[in-house]
């Protein structure tokens, strides 16, 4: 199953420059195959967005990747030069980004931000890429594409931007999305068409998605896979129906207990408990004190 | 912008043409007067700036008492007409203005947008040269420049722009900072560009208005230095007629002949007050991040 995963992170570390023994991501392992919805789930903060970064080489100057691989499509990343690194990413992924107000560039007009891959990246004809990104914006239910293509993203709703920039994460059809969070920063009534538009287009172009998602429900409706992040950890990697049914971890356990069930509606919602998260805690802060024990000497050096 | 603000989807804002705010329009027409007389002073002036006439000296605005037809602003104290004067001299206040805070706005910007941009070494120095420049007060900076260059149009403009370029270096590398954090910073690099790609093409466009408004300001900036400079006679020869010029030779008449002071100040003040509101009106106007 490694083997042939189209996205494979593994031993991921990731620290703070200031602080190198602080991990923001803590020996992380992720694969994604081919065509797979995978949710990936964490309370704010956990560090959902650091993994989607890593993959795609935009990490925060403030942090550093210490140890560990990423592989796209079979090729390492982190062995490619920058400039061969960002062509591949470009070529075999794309990010649909939490916040679609301010991931538009706001002096430039809708076409060029669609086009933009295609031209640059895989030779398109201007023409022949104008007409790709036509096509798209009717996939994604824009009524006037002709009007969409021409206008200034602040002439946009934020609804309308949104599908602008699925249709721009599947112009190049590449074979991994990375979604952070795409319907958080929307109206609560078009979150919903934009989140089935998204499985829509997943399925279509039978791409893999990565879902990031803090709400378990979501992951219920859409994703095959689910990942578990509490404090930058993997504590859960498994199926949904098994995540449901029968979960590994007593974090992810009372995760579920938190989340709204739609097929027991009448089932209380229960906060997570307070010694789940301090054993999580603690368990975190063991397994952080093997990491230092063993490669403390060189990190605390840097710090 | 026309069509597509017509053509605009329903679904945004309302998308109609705002009219033109009240400040851009006067400050505007005030520039474009100025630029005007600069332009075509040999035409619009009705005397000779430089003919001195004994008869004619200190005769008052054409409402007062003693007045000479013909001598609308009066005349200063070696009788030349003090409105032919004010024309001419914005021909220097506009070259100074223009050429002096291009020049400041072009090195200051792209050194900014640099800086802000790739930070890490670059920044560091030219945060460092920044810093120096910052600890010295401007106008006695240009003062010893031109001291030390030597007097003459050329010194005064190479003072401004040695002086102000930091202006524009600091707030546009404040800008390109704030730019970057944007998601749509990250979008690019996701799409494959390289960092030079989205520098010119993401980040600068965005980092545009605030220029404009800045340069619009900074030739505001230029006229009063050149004003100063002039006043200190730091500046061209005397008997070119400069505002600054006039408004020294005034001063030591102020008694006798207000108006020889009094009118080149209004224009030197009207000139500076409508190169930063025109800058403000069209940043507001043309900023599509605040529309
Ligand atoms: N630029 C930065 N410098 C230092 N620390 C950062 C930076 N960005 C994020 N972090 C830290 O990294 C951790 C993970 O952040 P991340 O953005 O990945 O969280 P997340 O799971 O995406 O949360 P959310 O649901 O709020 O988006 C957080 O603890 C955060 O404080
Ligand atoms: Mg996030």
């Amino acid at each position: 199953m490694m083997a042939d995963a189209f996205l494979d992170i593994a031993d991921l570390s990731i620290v703070l420059r200031s602080d190198r023994a602080h991990r923001l991501l803590r020996s992380v392992d992720l694969h994604v195959n081919p065509g797979e919805v995978r949710g990936l789930v964490g309370e704010s903060g956990a560090g959902k967005s650091m993994i989607g970064k890593t993959i795609f080489d935009i990490l925060p100057r403030a942090v550093e990747a210490v140890e560990g691989a990423v592989t796209l499509g079979g090729t390492d990343l982190l062995a490619l030069s920058s400039n061969a690194r960002r062509r591949e990413i470009a070529a075999a992924a794309a990010l649909i980004p939490q916040d679609p107000l301010t991931a538009l560039n706001p002096v430039r007009r809708i076409e060029g931000q669609i086009t933009d891959r295609l031209t640059a990246i895989l030779g398109f004809s201007k023409k022949a890429a104008r007409d790709r990104a036509l096509t798209l914006l009717e996939e994604v239910h824009i009524n006037d594409p002709e009007r969409v293509l021409r206008s200034y993203p602040h002439q946009l709703s934020g609804g309308m931007r949104q599908r602008v920039l699925i249709a721009a994460a599947f112009a190049a059809e590449p074979k991994l999305i990375v979604a952070d969070e795409p319907t958080t920063a929307l109206d609560v009534t078009v979150q919903k068409q934009i989140l089935r538009l998204i499985a829509e287009m997943q399925a279509h172009h039978g791409t893999a998605l990565l879902f990031v998602t803090h709400d378990l429900g979501v992951v219920a409706k859409i994703c095959q896979n689910v990942t578990v992040l509490f404090g930058g950890k993997v504590v859960e990697d498994t199926d949904v129906k098994g995540l449901f049914a029968h979960p590994a971890h007593p974090y992810t356990a009372a995760l579920i207990n938190a989340t709204p069930r739609y097929d027991r509606p009448d089932q209380s919602l229960l906060p997570v408990p307070a010694d789940v998260i301090e054993a999580t805690r603690a368990e975190i802060a063991k397994a952080d004190a093997e990491w230092l024990s063993q490669r403390g000497q060189t990190l605390k050096a840097a710090s | 912008m026309a069509d597509i603000a017509q053509t605009a989807p329903q679904s945004g804002p309302a998308h109609r043409r705002r009219p033109l705010p009240l400040r851009l329009v006067l400050s505007g027409t005030w520039l474009l007067v100025v630029l005007i007389c600069a332009v075509f002073a040999p035409f619009i002036a009705p005397h000779d700036p430089l003919a001195q006439d004994l008869l004619l000296e200190r005769l008052p605005p054409f409402w007062m008492a003693g007045s000479e037809p013909g001598y609308y602003l009066g005349t200063d104290g070696l009788g030349r007409d003090v409105l032919s004067r004010i024309i001419y001299g914005a021909r220097i206040a506009l070259t100074v203005a223009f050429v002096a805070a291009t020049a400041a706005c072009v090195i200051g910007s792209a050194l900014g947008l640099i800086a802000g941009y790739y930070r890490g070494f670059v920044d560091q120095i030219v945060s460092r040269i920044v810093d120096i420049w910052m600890s010295f007060p401007p106008v006695l900076f240009a003062i010893l420049l031109v001291a030390v260059i030597g007097t003459g149009l050329h010194s005064v403009i190479l003072a401004i722009i040695v002086i102000d370029w930091i202006r524009f270096c600091r707030v546009v590398r404040a800008e390109t900072f704030v730019q970057v954090k944007l998601d749509y910073v990250d979008s690019a690099r996701v799409a494959g560009f390289s960092r030079l790609t989205i520098l010119i093409r993401e980040v600068f466009p965005n980092t545009l208005p605030t220029i404009v408004a800045l340069l619009s300001l900074e030739m505001g900036i230029a006229v009063i230095v050149e004003a100063i400079l002039s006043f200190v006679n730091l500046s061209i020869s005397t008997d070119d007629p400069t505002w600054g010029g006039m408004i020294a030779e005034g001063r030591t008449i102020i008694y006798f002949a207000w108006w020889v002071l009094v009118f080149p100040l209004i224009a030197l003040f009207l000139t500076v007050l409508a190169f930063g509101q025109f800058g403000e009106g069209l940043k507001d106007r043309f900023d599509p991040v605040l529309q």
